[in-house]
Protein backbone atom coordinates (compact mmCIF):
# COMPACT_ATOMS: atom_id res chain seq x y z
CA UNK A 1 0.00 0.00 0.00
CA UNK A 2 2.73 2.39 0.91
CA UNK A 3 4.62 1.50 -2.37
CA UNK A 4 1.80 1.71 -4.70
CA UNK A 5 1.12 5.28 -6.20
CA UNK A 6 -1.71 7.44 -4.96
CA UNK A 7 -2.76 10.13 -6.40
CA UNK A 8 -2.60 13.35 -3.89
CA UNK A 9 -6.21 14.71 -4.33
CA UNK A 10 -8.40 16.25 -2.19
CA UNK A 11 -11.08 13.53 -3.31
CA UNK A 12 -8.33 10.29 -1.95
CA UNK A 13 -7.46 11.92 0.87
CA UNK A 14 -10.94 12.22 2.15
CA UNK A 15 -11.76 8.45 0.93
CA UNK A 16 -8.65 7.02 2.64
CA UNK A 17 -10.04 9.24 6.16
CA UNK A 18 -13.28 7.26 5.54
CA UNK A 19 -11.25 4.12 5.32
CA UNK A 20 -8.65 4.69 8.06
CA UNK A 21 -12.22 5.41 10.28
CA UNK A 22 -13.96 2.04 9.55
CA UNK A 23 -10.37 0.11 9.57
CA UNK A 24 -10.26 1.47 13.64
CA UNK A 25 -13.88 0.72 14.58
CA UNK A 26 -13.87 -2.72 12.75
CA UNK A 27 -10.45 -3.18 15.07
CA UNK A 28 -11.64 -2.45 18.23
CA UNK A 29 -14.89 -4.39 17.42
CA UNK A 30 -12.55 -7.67 16.45
CA UNK A 31 -10.17 -6.92 19.59
CA UNK A 32 -13.76 -7.12 21.73
CA UNK A 33 -14.82 -10.08 20.19
CA UNK A 34 -11.18 -11.98 20.55
CA UNK A 35 -11.17 -11.55 24.08
CA UNK A 36 -14.88 -12.68 24.41
CA UNK A 37 -14.39 -15.87 22.27
CA UNK A 38 -10.85 -16.64 24.54
CA UNK A 39 -12.78 -16.14 27.84
CA UNK A 40 -15.23 -18.71 26.56
CA UNK A 41 -12.52 -21.21 25.02
CA UNK A 42 -10.28 -21.20 28.26
CA UNK A 43 -13.69 -22.26 30.10
CA UNK A 44 -14.10 -24.94 27.52
CA UNK A 45 -10.56 -26.10 27.77
CA UNK A 46 -10.61 -26.66 31.40
CA UNK A 47 -13.80 -28.12 31.38
CA UNK A 48 -12.51 -30.72 28.71
CA UNK A 49 -9.21 -31.87 30.60
CA UNK A 50 -11.75 -32.31 33.43
CA UNK A 51 -13.91 -34.18 31.19
CA UNK A 52 -11.33 -36.17 29.37
CA UNK A 53 -9.29 -36.61 32.59
CA UNK A 54 -12.77 -38.33 33.70
CA UNK A 55 -13.85 -40.47 30.60
CA UNK A 56 -9.85 -41.86 30.67
CA UNK A 57 -10.03 -43.19 33.78
CA UNK A 58 -13.58 -44.55 33.84
CA UNK A 59 -13.19 -46.48 30.02
CA UNK A 60 -9.85 -47.85 31.55
CA UNK A 61 -11.95 -49.25 34.91
CA UNK A 62 -14.39 -50.29 32.41
CA UNK A 63 -12.41 -52.04 30.22
CA UNK A 64 -10.23 -53.56 33.01
CA UNK A 65 -13.86 -55.40 34.47
CA UNK A 66 -14.51 -56.03 30.93
CA UNK A 67 -11.58 -58.17 30.57
CA UNK A 68 -12.33 -60.01 33.90
CA UNK A 69 -15.29 -60.58 32.65
CA UNK A 70 -13.66 -61.76 29.38
CA UNK A 71 -11.06 -64.31 31.06
CA UNK A 72 -14.15 -65.95 32.73
CA UNK A 73 -16.47 -66.45 29.75
CA UNK A 74 -15.04 -67.94 26.64
CA UNK A 75 -15.00 -65.56 23.87
CA UNK A 76 -18.46 -67.07 21.96
CA UNK A 77 -20.33 -66.42 24.99
CA UNK A 78 -19.24 -63.24 25.58
CA UNK A 79 -20.02 -62.29 22.03
CA UNK A 80 -23.28 -63.73 21.88
CA UNK A 81 -24.09 -61.90 25.08
CA UNK A 82 -23.43 -58.78 23.39
CA UNK A 83 -24.29 -59.65 19.93
CA UNK A 84 -27.62 -58.40 20.11
CA UNK A 85 -27.84 -54.80 21.65
CA UNK A 86 -31.42 -54.06 23.78
CA UNK A 87 -30.48 -50.52 24.66
CA UNK A 88 -30.08 -48.31 21.46
CA UNK A 89 -29.30 -44.68 21.28
CA UNK A 90 -30.64 -41.68 19.15
CA UNK A 91 -28.74 -38.69 19.03
CA UNK A 92 -29.99 -35.17 18.12
CA UNK A 93 -27.66 -32.58 16.95
CA UNK A 94 -28.67 -28.89 17.36
CA UNK A 95 -26.62 -25.75 17.00
CA UNK A 96 -25.41 -23.43 19.59
CA UNK A 97 -24.29 -19.82 18.63
CA UNK A 98 -21.06 -18.24 20.49
CA UNK A 99 -20.19 -15.64 19.03
CA UNK A 100 -21.10 -16.48 15.66
CA UNK A 101 -19.31 -19.65 15.78
CA UNK A 102 -21.88 -22.62 15.74
CA UNK A 103 -21.43 -25.20 18.12
CA UNK A 104 -23.36 -28.44 17.95
CA UNK A 105 -25.44 -29.34 21.21
CA UNK A 106 -26.25 -33.44 21.28
CA UNK A 107 -29.44 -34.13 22.45
CA UNK A 108 -28.73 -37.64 23.83
CA UNK A 109 -32.03 -40.63 24.02
CA UNK A 110 -31.61 -43.96 24.78
CA UNK A 111 -34.67 -46.01 23.63
CA UNK A 112 -34.57 -47.91 27.68
CA UNK A 113 -34.83 -45.73 30.02
CA UNK A 114 -34.28 -48.27 32.82
CA UNK A 115 -30.88 -49.17 33.76
CA UNK A 116 -31.54 -52.37 34.41
CA UNK A 117 -32.31 -52.71 30.64
CA UNK A 118 -29.10 -51.82 29.05
CA UNK A 119 -27.78 -55.69 29.50
CA UNK A 120 -28.63 -57.28 26.57
CA UNK A 121 -28.51 -60.97 27.92
CA UNK A 122 -30.31 -62.76 30.14
CA UNK A 123 -28.44 -63.55 33.09
CA UNK A 124 -28.03 -67.32 34.01
CA UNK A 125 -25.49 -67.81 31.54
CA UNK A 126 -22.95 -64.99 31.80
CA UNK A 127 -20.90 -63.94 34.72
CA UNK A 128 -21.63 -61.38 36.89
CA UNK A 129 -18.17 -59.01 35.97
CA UNK A 130 -20.04 -58.62 32.83
CA UNK A 131 -22.67 -57.00 34.37
CA UNK A 132 -20.21 -54.90 36.29
CA UNK A 133 -18.39 -53.82 32.81
CA UNK A 134 -21.40 -52.40 31.41
CA UNK A 135 -22.60 -50.56 34.22
CA UNK A 136 -19.64 -48.76 33.98
CA UNK A 137 -19.38 -48.60 30.53
CA UNK A 138 -23.07 -47.22 30.74
CA UNK A 139 -21.85 -44.68 33.19
CA UNK A 140 -18.92 -43.61 32.19
CA UNK A 141 -20.76 -42.69 28.45
CA UNK A 142 -22.89 -39.62 29.74
CA UNK A 143 -19.27 -37.99 29.98
CA UNK A 144 -17.58 -39.37 26.54
CA UNK A 145 -20.83 -37.78 25.17
CA UNK A 146 -20.59 -34.23 26.97
CA UNK A 147 -16.93 -34.86 26.27
CA UNK A 148 -17.57 -34.96 22.13
CA UNK A 149 -19.47 -31.88 22.40
CA UNK A 150 -17.11 -30.15 24.41
CA UNK A 151 -14.14 -31.04 22.21
CA UNK A 152 -15.82 -30.20 19.21
CA UNK A 153 -16.82 -26.69 20.53
CA UNK A 154 -13.11 -26.16 21.77
CA UNK A 155 -11.65 -27.34 18.25
CA UNK A 156 -14.34 -24.82 16.37
CA UNK A 157 -13.43 -21.97 18.97
CA UNK A 158 -10.21 -22.61 18.38
CA UNK A 159 -10.26 -22.01 14.89
CA UNK A 160 -12.55 -18.86 15.08
CA UNK A 161 -9.66 -17.45 17.59
CA UNK A 162 -7.09 -18.12 15.03
CA UNK A 163 -9.21 -16.12 12.25
CA UNK A 164 -9.70 -13.57 14.33
CA UNK A 165 -6.58 -12.89 15.90
CA UNK A 166 -5.30 -12.79 12.05
CA UNK A 167 -7.80 -10.13 11.30
CA UNK A 168 -7.13 -8.04 14.76
CA UNK A 169 -3.21 -8.24 13.68
CA UNK A 170 -3.64 -7.77 9.85
CA UNK A 171 -5.66 -4.66 10.98
CA UNK A 172 -3.38 -3.26 13.66
CA UNK A 173 -0.02 -3.81 11.68
CA UNK A 174 -0.76 -3.61 8.45
CA UNK A 175 -4.02 -1.90 6.99
CA UNK A 176 -4.10 0.89 9.70
CA UNK A 177 -0.55 2.13 9.27
CA UNK A 178 -0.53 2.28 5.85
CA UNK A 179 -3.55 4.01 5.76
CA UNK A 180 -2.09 6.53 8.22
CA UNK A 181 1.19 6.73 5.85
CA UNK A 182 -0.90 7.60 2.91
CA UNK A 183 -2.75 9.82 4.74
CA UNK A 184 0.05 11.99 6.04
CA UNK A 185 1.72 11.39 2.25
CA UNK A 186 -1.33 13.33 0.64
CA UNK A 187 -1.68 15.84 3.58
CA UNK A 188 2.00 16.56 3.03
CA UNK A 189 1.58 16.82 -0.80
CA UNK A 190 -1.95 19.17 -0.77
CA UNK A 191 -0.03 21.35 1.67
CA UNK A 192 3.33 21.41 -0.72
CA UNK A 193 0.88 22.25 -3.37
CA UNK A 194 -1.24 25.14 -1.70
CA UNK A 195 2.01 26.49 -0.57
CA UNK A 196 3.57 26.63 -4.13
CA UNK A 197 0.13 28.05 -5.64
CA UNK A 198 0.46 30.83 -2.96
CA UNK A 199 3.92 31.69 -3.76
CA UNK A 200 2.95 31.87 -7.61
CA UNK A 201 -0.09 33.81 -6.69
CA UNK A 202 1.97 36.31 -4.88
CA UNK A 203 5.00 36.46 -7.80
CA UNK A 204 2.22 37.47 -10.46
CA UNK A 205 0.36 39.99 -8.39
CA UNK A 206 3.80 41.23 -8.11
CA UNK A 207 4.40 41.62 -11.40
CA UNK A 208 0.69 43.01 -12.52
CA UNK A 209 0.95 45.56 -9.76
CA UNK A 210 4.66 46.33 -11.54
CA UNK A 211 2.39 46.93 -14.61
CA UNK A 212 -0.10 48.86 -13.71
CA UNK A 213 1.57 51.41 -11.58
CA UNK A 214 4.30 51.50 -13.84
CA UNK A 215 7.00 51.03 -11.75
CA UNK A 216 10.42 50.75 -13.12
CA UNK B 1 -31.76 -39.03 13.67
CA UNK B 2 -28.09 -39.15 14.41
CA UNK B 3 -25.47 -42.01 15.35
CA UNK B 4 -22.51 -42.72 16.88
CA UNK B 5 -19.82 -45.22 16.04
CA UNK B 6 -16.93 -46.16 17.24
CA UNK B 7 -13.51 -47.43 15.87
CA UNK B 8 -11.17 -49.42 18.05
CA UNK B 9 -9.95 -52.97 18.08
CA UNK B 10 -12.60 -55.61 18.51
CA UNK B 11 -12.61 -56.24 21.76
CA UNK B 12 -12.76 -52.54 23.12
CA UNK B 13 -15.84 -51.78 20.91
CA UNK B 14 -17.60 -54.95 22.35
CA UNK B 15 -18.60 -53.04 25.30
CA UNK B 16 -20.05 -49.96 23.35
CA UNK B 17 -22.09 -52.00 21.06
CA UNK B 18 -23.99 -53.35 24.32
CA UNK B 19 -24.95 -49.50 25.08
CA UNK B 20 -26.37 -48.84 21.56
CA UNK B 21 -23.83 -47.27 19.79
CA UNK B 22 -22.68 -48.52 15.87
CA UNK B 23 -19.36 -51.00 16.90
CA UNK B 24 -16.74 -50.55 13.90
CA UNK B 25 -14.08 -53.18 14.90
CA UNK B 26 -11.01 -52.91 13.26
CA UNK B 27 -8.02 -54.93 13.25
CA UNK B 28 -5.57 -51.95 12.40
CA UNK B 29 -4.86 -48.65 10.99
CA UNK B 30 -5.71 -49.59 7.25
CA UNK B 31 -8.98 -50.92 8.02
CA UNK B 32 -9.61 -48.10 10.35
CA UNK B 33 -8.83 -45.53 7.80
CA UNK B 34 -11.06 -47.13 5.32
CA UNK B 35 -14.63 -46.93 7.91
CA UNK B 36 -13.41 -43.82 8.93
CA UNK B 37 -13.71 -42.41 5.08
CA UNK B 38 -16.49 -44.76 4.94
CA UNK B 39 -18.40 -43.25 8.01
CA UNK B 40 -17.88 -39.57 7.17
CA UNK B 41 -17.74 -39.94 3.31
CA UNK B 42 -20.50 -42.04 2.05
CA UNK B 43 -23.02 -41.26 4.80
CA UNK B 44 -24.16 -38.21 6.58
CA UNK B 45 -25.50 -39.53 9.91
CA UNK B 46 -23.39 -40.27 12.13
CA UNK B 47 -22.44 -36.97 14.38
CA UNK B 48 -20.02 -38.65 16.91
CA UNK B 49 -16.62 -40.83 15.72
CA UNK B 50 -14.87 -42.53 19.10
CA UNK B 51 -11.94 -43.88 17.64
CA UNK B 52 -9.55 -45.93 19.73
CA UNK B 53 -6.09 -43.75 20.08
CA UNK B 54 -3.63 -46.11 18.88
CA UNK B 55 -5.19 -45.83 16.01
CA UNK B 56 -5.67 -42.76 15.68
CA UNK B 57 -2.25 -41.89 15.65
CA UNK B 58 -1.74 -43.24 12.69
CA UNK B 59 -5.00 -41.60 11.08
CA UNK B 60 -3.73 -37.94 12.25
CA UNK B 61 -4.26 -36.57 8.89
CA UNK B 62 -7.84 -38.20 8.17
CA UNK B 63 -8.54 -36.59 11.36
CA UNK B 64 -7.31 -33.09 11.34
CA UNK B 65 -9.57 -32.67 8.25
CA UNK B 66 -12.35 -32.71 10.32
CA UNK B 67 -11.52 -30.38 13.09
CA UNK B 68 -12.75 -27.26 11.58
CA UNK B 69 -16.42 -28.61 10.66
CA UNK B 70 -19.31 -29.26 13.21
CA UNK B 71 -20.07 -32.81 12.00
CA UNK B 72 -18.69 -35.00 12.87
CA UNK B 73 -16.90 -34.85 16.12
CA UNK B 74 -14.06 -37.43 15.94
CA UNK B 75 -13.34 -37.90 19.81
CA UNK B 76 -10.17 -40.24 20.85
CA UNK B 77 -10.72 -42.82 23.74
CA UNK B 78 -8.37 -44.59 25.28
CA UNK B 79 -7.78 -47.81 24.27
CA UNK B 80 -7.61 -51.29 26.43
CA UNK B 81 -3.76 -50.73 26.94
CA UNK B 82 -4.91 -47.40 29.14
CA UNK B 83 -3.91 -43.58 28.18
CA UNK B 84 -1.20 -42.97 25.53
CA UNK B 85 -2.38 -39.16 26.31
CA UNK B 86 -3.04 -38.31 22.44
CA UNK B 87 -5.96 -36.67 23.75
CA UNK B 88 -4.57 -34.78 26.02
CA UNK B 89 -2.43 -33.68 23.15
CA UNK B 90 -5.16 -32.74 21.05
CA UNK B 91 -6.56 -30.21 23.44
CA UNK B 92 -2.94 -29.07 23.76
CA UNK B 93 -2.75 -28.53 19.91
CA UNK B 94 -6.50 -26.34 19.67
CA UNK B 95 -4.52 -24.15 22.77
CA UNK B 96 -1.96 -23.73 20.83
CA UNK B 97 -4.00 -22.83 17.74
CA UNK B 98 -6.18 -20.54 19.45
CA UNK B 99 -3.76 -18.59 21.60
CA UNK B 100 -0.40 -19.18 19.70
CA UNK B 101 1.50 -20.29 22.68
CA UNK B 102 0.87 -23.32 25.06
CA UNK B 103 -0.69 -21.87 28.39
CA UNK B 104 -1.43 -25.09 29.68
Amino acid sequence: MAGTAITPTRMVLNQLKGRLKTARRGHKLLKDKRDELMRQFLDIVRRNKVLRAEVEQGLTEAFASLQVASAIMSPEMLEQALMYPRQSVELGMTFKNIMSVNVPVYDFRTKNNDPSEIFPYGFAQTSGELDDALEKMARVFQDMLELAQVEKTMQLLAQEIEKTRRRVNALEYVMIPDLETNIRYITMKLDENESSTKVRLMKVKDMVLKDAHDFK
Amino acid sequence: MLKIAVIGGAETVIGFKALGLEACPVANAEEAREVLRHLTRDSEDYAIIYIEENLAAELKHDIDRYKDVPKPAIILIPGREGSLGLGQSALKAAVERAVGSDIL
